[in-house]
């Protein structure tokens, strides 16, 4: 009898002690994002989010802008990789090393990566700063991420998929194509967002490749012009690297508010983010699922 | 090399003709009488010798009952039929099977092959997508696109498996959100749509409850009216119910082929008896 309660007892104190580490991380993610919103928005004046002088506008667009360029690379690159391990590698040394090398690549620390892009893509290249060379910065450290969320979302499908369409006589890239990756959609997506907040909050690796300035003449839309906006060989500072500079080298008499109000703008740009993915992704599944009856 | 690949090639135009004509046509075109002959088939896992020395012949128009202990076999003789164990690493056939007279492991190709004899699992297999999109996904990957054309296959599909009735009312609903005895005839639906003239089934309701387990039953009967149907099952009783022949394995042998009335009535094999009476397996 004692031992039983005895046992009721420990079940009881193992509960709490996760319900506390979890509320704790849930409260400390609220309190932080309060913080920062609060102070940011606290002290914003309109002319901030303009598009000229000191105005973050131009910042947040080239932020956008990379991290879409970014995952354009990552997954044109990430999802075959991922595929290509899931379905066609052949278990053995070679795949062996393959996922040795992109667990590696996840833990490059950014600065070296930002450092690698611009002796590659600047120096090598002779070229400016540029955003181009900034995305495939980020995409380097966000491809391991697609590539093996991929390849895990693979792996974690039901046969059922794969045998019913073989048995149908489809070729292996037909179930690839039809059937696992549209089972996967919602998975992969998952890994997308993820690899965009990387985008987001990245600063090191961009700091030598797209670079510290921004000019944009929003009048301008000829495409090979250094300041037409979407011009991806231009110098374009993100919101991330504008506020490390802000608030180390900045001459500004109210670099320190600004800092925060970017801090902010970043926030609100990654929380809904996700949420808007993770809204389609939810959408997705339903659709497939068949939970909508 | 060169060769065997036109060989193949014209094999898949010509199923793929086949697949667009009526059923009628596609069955006037087969003369034969044998679906399958099997000849001195050995399959290997490694140096495991799963089955040894199978010698049948499945007729067309017929259900043949595939019966036997687990471990005996059947299952891994049925795939066999349309080279699902393709994938099955380390996995040796000797011998040779002839499908409608050509040897499936030299002169058809293996996705032709499988246009031709299509499964149906023991768990049903419905892919994550909506009901029409599930049937319509055979005659897709033969390459048809016509959306007439496949409203149409998907509809005449749907009747011959008995789902229309009920389905027709949730064709753009996810396939994951039928019962399991709607999924099983979903993939019935989805074989039939594919144009085969085979159908294996392996083990169909062992998953399911006894009143869908009757459905697709009922639905093997109708359906042998124009197709050959193989089917693995656990059950003596649906052996006896639904099937023209009865093939008995044990331990990777072919122990007694026979009509199915004799077989349960006056069986060869000591072995086959003691198993049909219930007394092992």
């Amino acid at each position: 009898m004692s031992r039983i309660q005895h046992k009721k007892k420990v079940d009881k104190i193992m509960t709490a002690l996760f319900f506390g580490g979890t509320a704790f991380a849930v409260i400390l993610l609220v309190a932080f994002i309060g913080f920062v919103i609060v102070q940011g928005f606290g002290v914003m004046t309109p002319d901030m989010l303009s598009f000229s002088g000191s105005g973050l506008g131009n910042m947040l667009f080239n932020t956008l802008y990379l991290v879409f360029l970014a995952l354009l690379f990552s997954m044109l690159t990430g999802v075959p990789a991922g595929i290509f391990l899931a379905e066609y590698a052949h278990q053995g040394k070679v795949t062996h090393w393959v996922r040795m090398a992109i667990e590696t690549l996840a833990s490059l620390p950014s600065i070296v990566v930002g450092l690698f892009g611009y002796l590659a893509f600047i120096v090598m290249t002779g070229s400016q700063w540029n955003l181009f060379a900034g995305s495939l910065a980020v995409s380097i450290l966000t491809l391991p991420l697609v590539t093996s969320v991929t390849e895990d979302a693979l792996r974690n499908l039901p046969s059922s998929y794969r045998q019913g369409s073989l048995g149908l006589g489809a070729s292996h890239w037909q179930t690839i194509w039809r059937v696992l990756v549209p089972a996967c959609f919602p998975r992969i997506m998952t890994g997308l967002i993820m690899a965009a907040g990387r985008g987001f909050g990245e600063a090191a690796a961009l700091m030598f490749t797209a670079g510290m300035s921004t000019d944009i003449n929003w009048n301008n839309w000829d495409i090979t012009s250094a300041s037409c906006p979407l011009n991806p060989f231009r110098p374009g500072e993100t919101l991330a690297l504008h506020i490390w500079s802000l608030r180390t080298e900045a001459l500004h008499p109210n670099a320190a508010q600004l800092a925060s109000v970017s801090s902010a703008i970043l926030m609100v740009l990654v929380v809904s983010f996700s949420l808007a993915a993770r809204y389609i992704s939810w959408r997705l599944d339903k659709k497939m699922g068949g939970t909508n009856s | 090399m060169t060769e065997l690949t036109t060989t193949l090639t014209g094999y898949a135009a010509q199923v793929h003709d086949d697949a667009h004509s009526k059923d009628e046509a596609a069955a006037a075109d087969i003369t034969q009488e044998n679906t399958f002959d099997v000849k001195g088939l050995n399959l290997f896992y490694d140096k495991t010798q799963a089955l040894k020395n199978i010698n049948m012949t499945i007729k067309k128009h017929e259900i043949t009952a595939l019966i036997g202990p687990s471990g005996c076999g059947k299952s891994t003789f049925i795939k066999t039929l349309n080279r699902m164990n393709d994938w099955i690493e380390n996995c040796r056939v000797t011998g040779e099977i002839l499908f409608e007279g050509r040897n499936i492991y030299k002169e058809v190709d293996s996705l032709a092959l499988r246009y031709r004899v299509g499964m149906v699992f023991q768990q049903p297999t419905p892919f994550p997508k909506s009901v029409f999109e599930n049937i319509a996904y055979g005659p897709r990957i033969q390459g048809i696109s016509n959306k007439k054309k496949l409203a149409e296959i998907v509809e005449e599909s749907m009747h011959q498996a008995a789902v229309w009735d009920e389905l027709k009312d949730r064709l753009h609903e996810s396939a994951l959100g039928l019962s399991g005895g709607q999924q099983q005839r979903l993939c019935i639906a989805r074989t039939l749509a594919a144009r085969p003239s085979v159908i294996l089934m392996d083990e169909p309701t062992s998953a399911l409850d006894p009143i869908s387990t009757q459905k697709i039953e009922d639905l093997a009967l109708q359906l042998k009216e124009k197709y050959t149907i193989v089917i693995v099952t656990h059950s003596m009783q649906q052996a006896r119910r639904i099937s023209d022949r009865t093939a008995f394995f044990l331990l990777g042998e072919l122990l007694e082929f026979n009509n199915t009335v004799d077989m349960f009535t006056k069986p060869a094999n000591p072995k086959t008896e003691a198993y049909i009476t219930g007394r092992f397996g």
